[in-house]
């Protein structure tokens, strides 16, 4: 009871908070560029993919269609996307902390681990939010400007296409998995916000680990190759392998795993570091 | 020593180490129901630590902490259900009213306060008209109005004020003062407050204990301690030669601290006054004031330096 309470005081700050709204802000300026540009000269943009097949395969019908804009979209916010969740989640404990509300908050009679399960939950609602304003930007925003369609993707074996009608499931799961990923970072944030006194720390150590990870996965050197499966940020995209063909299942199941061990630990370590914490602040 | 009425409040022994730096040594003190018990020491002598052990802010490195009865550690919620208080300044959420700062800490206090019961203890703190107004815009004092609103808000047995005068003009202090007395007398509250403000102790409180330097000096009731120590009395006559003859007949155990002007300041027991004003009276001087010298400071200071 107490927990739903201090859930729904959570979700009341975040709707207040003015931060909370760069998030969403951002992301419709952005998404609001991109469909702009693609508009004006999508097709120009998607030559650069079409072009060296052209010799071979006759393209036919709407390619610029909303399918392939919320795909394209996708893949350009999934990397941006964690610095504005973090802006929100990375804040929970230490805003409290450097605005001194967590004296008062922690001198209330609900156990700290609820308190931060609340703060948790809120942070996924917020993040659930972020994700469904993109999907509804890039998908139905993105459809009803620019139709329905075959999506055509590029990849590392080649060009694949994938029928309308096949479309749906796969941008759910896609989705799915891609709010995974989000979470993991909403649960870095917070847990690195169990450790501090201020706003700016927590958000800034996020996107620097973030940064750091994807450089390791990204160097092509075998002694990091080793770590380089066991990364989050290798698995920040792995909601692209519902966009494959045959479906890459045993990596799909992999990077699911993957994630959810990184979220128990981390949210674990959270919990253990907020419960042990002196509010000296 | 006055103590009456049920402990709510045992704290024996405590200590609190960071480290190598031993934030508070050996605390040790009651608080009785309906009690205005202060919680007096020095700057860096462990009060906040003390309060901040006492909500389980910070976690003892040893000693005892029984409230209502029950172990502190074994009980956390069970006893914070019943005190409301304030660390420090009362900090607020600055994007919210004052009206949603309240309920959001009502509800975390497990009670579901209506919009009428808001108003009624903003209204009771001063705050009437400003329920809707966003705390970034309010001031120390209000904040501090405000803070006391919200320990109000689940009717606690217990409210704990961490030095709230601090930072307030001299109309805020008497008006907090005032409020900590309402609390006492219209709302039968047992209050434990820690200030620096040592004639503010004096003032309301009728209980009391001296700490420093993380141990606890003395403690028991504010008048019973201070009436065991001298005054020293300033008395304004019409005849200052005639008045300090007198005062010299009587005998030695009255010392003439200084005269100015008009006024004879003495070393005497409370029990005194009365007899030297008798005196000067009987002996056609006239008396024009009496005022007791003596303060809280004096006797922390005596305690803090011994």
């Amino acid at each position: 009871m107490m927990f739903w309470k201090s859930t729904y005081n959570e979700f009341i700050k975040i709707a207040a908070k003015p931060r909370s709204y760069i998030g969403i802000g951002a992301i419709t300026l952005i998404l609001g560029i991109i469909l702009f540009a693609m508009k004006a000269d999508g097709m120009n943009f998607i030559s650069f993919v079409t072009r060296p097949f052209e010799q071979s395969l006759s393209f036919e019908g709407n390619i610029l269609n909303g399918n392939l804009i919320a795909f394209i979209i996708l893949q350009m916010l999934i990397i941006h996307i964690p610095l504005l969740i973090a802006l929100v989640t990375g804040d929970l404990v230490s805003g409290e902390a450097a605005m001194g509300t967590i004296r008062l908050l922690l001198t209330k009679p609900i156990s700290r681990t609820n308190i931060l399960l609340s703060k948790y939950l809120a942070g996924c609602a917020y993040t659930l939010i972020i994700l469904l304003w993109v999907g509804f930007l890039a998908l139905v925003v993105g459809k009803l400007l620019f139709g329905s369609g075959d999506l055509l993707v590029l990849n590392s074996d080649g060009l694949i296409v994938l029928q309308e009608h096949d479309l749906g499931w796969r941008f759910l799961s896609g989705f799915i998995v891609a709010y995974l990923s989000l979470v993991m970072i909403a649960t870095l944030s917070l847990t690195l916000s169990c450790f501090s006194e201020n706003s700016i720390g927590p958000i800034v150590t996020t996107m620097a680990i973030i940064i750091l990870f994807t450089i390791i996965g990204a160097l092509d050197v075998p002694v990091l190759q080793k770590v380089q499966p066991y990364l989050f940020t290798s698995h920040m995209v792995a909601w692209r392998n519902f966009f494959e063909d045959p479906l890459p299942t045993k990596k799909i199941i992999s990077s699911i795993a993957i994630l959810f061990l990184h979220i128990f630990v981390l949210l674990y370590i959270a919990i253990y570091k907020f419960n042990k914490k002196d509010i000296l602040s | 020593m006055l103590e009456t009425g049920e402990k709510i409040v045992e704290i024996k022994h405590l200590v609190k180490h960071y480290g190598k730096f031993h934030a508070v040594e050996d605390v040790s003190f009651d608080v009785f129901r309906g009690d205005v018990f202060g919680f007096l020491g020095p700057n860096g002598s462990g009060k906040s630590t003390t309060i901040r052990t006492m909500l389980l802010l910070i976690k003892p490195t040893s000693g005892e902490l029984k409230l209502f009865g029950k172990d502190l550690l074994k009980n956390r919620n069970y006893i914070l259900q019943k005190i409301g208080c304030i660390v420090e300044k009362p900090d607020f959420y600055k994007y919210l009213s004052a009206e949603k700062n309240i309920e959001i800490f009502a509800r975390l206090s497990g009670v579901n306060i209506t919009k009428k019961k808001v108003h009624e203890i903003i209204e009771f703190v001063g705050l009437k008209g400003r329920e809707k107004d966003k705390l970034g815009g309010f001031s120390h004092g209000m904040k501090q109005r405000l803070g006391i609103a919200q320990t109000l808000v689940h009717d606690p047995e217990l409210i704990i004020l961490d030095e709230p005068t601090t930072g307030l003009d001299p109309q805020g202090i008497i008006d907090i003062r005032n409020l900590i007395l309402q609390l006492k007398n219209e709302r039968k509250k047992t209050v434990l407050l820690s200030s620096h403000i040592l004639s503010e102790i004096e003032l309301i409180a009728n209980r009391m204990v001296i700490i420093n330097k993380g141990k606890t000096i003395v403690q028991g009731s504010v008048n019973e301690l201070l009436n065991a120590q001298e005054l020293i009395v300033s008395i304004a006559v019409d005849n200052i030669e005639k008045a300090k003859q007198l005062i010299q007949n009587i005998g030695t155990d009255i010392l003439i601290d200084k005269i100015e002007n008009n006024n004879l300041l003495l070393h005497i027991s409370q029990e005194k006054i009365p007899v030297i004003n008798k005196l000067f009276c009987d002996n056609n001087v006239n008396v024009y004031s009496i005022e007791t010298k003596r303060k809280l400071e004096d006797y922390f200071l005596k305690l803090i330096n011994s």
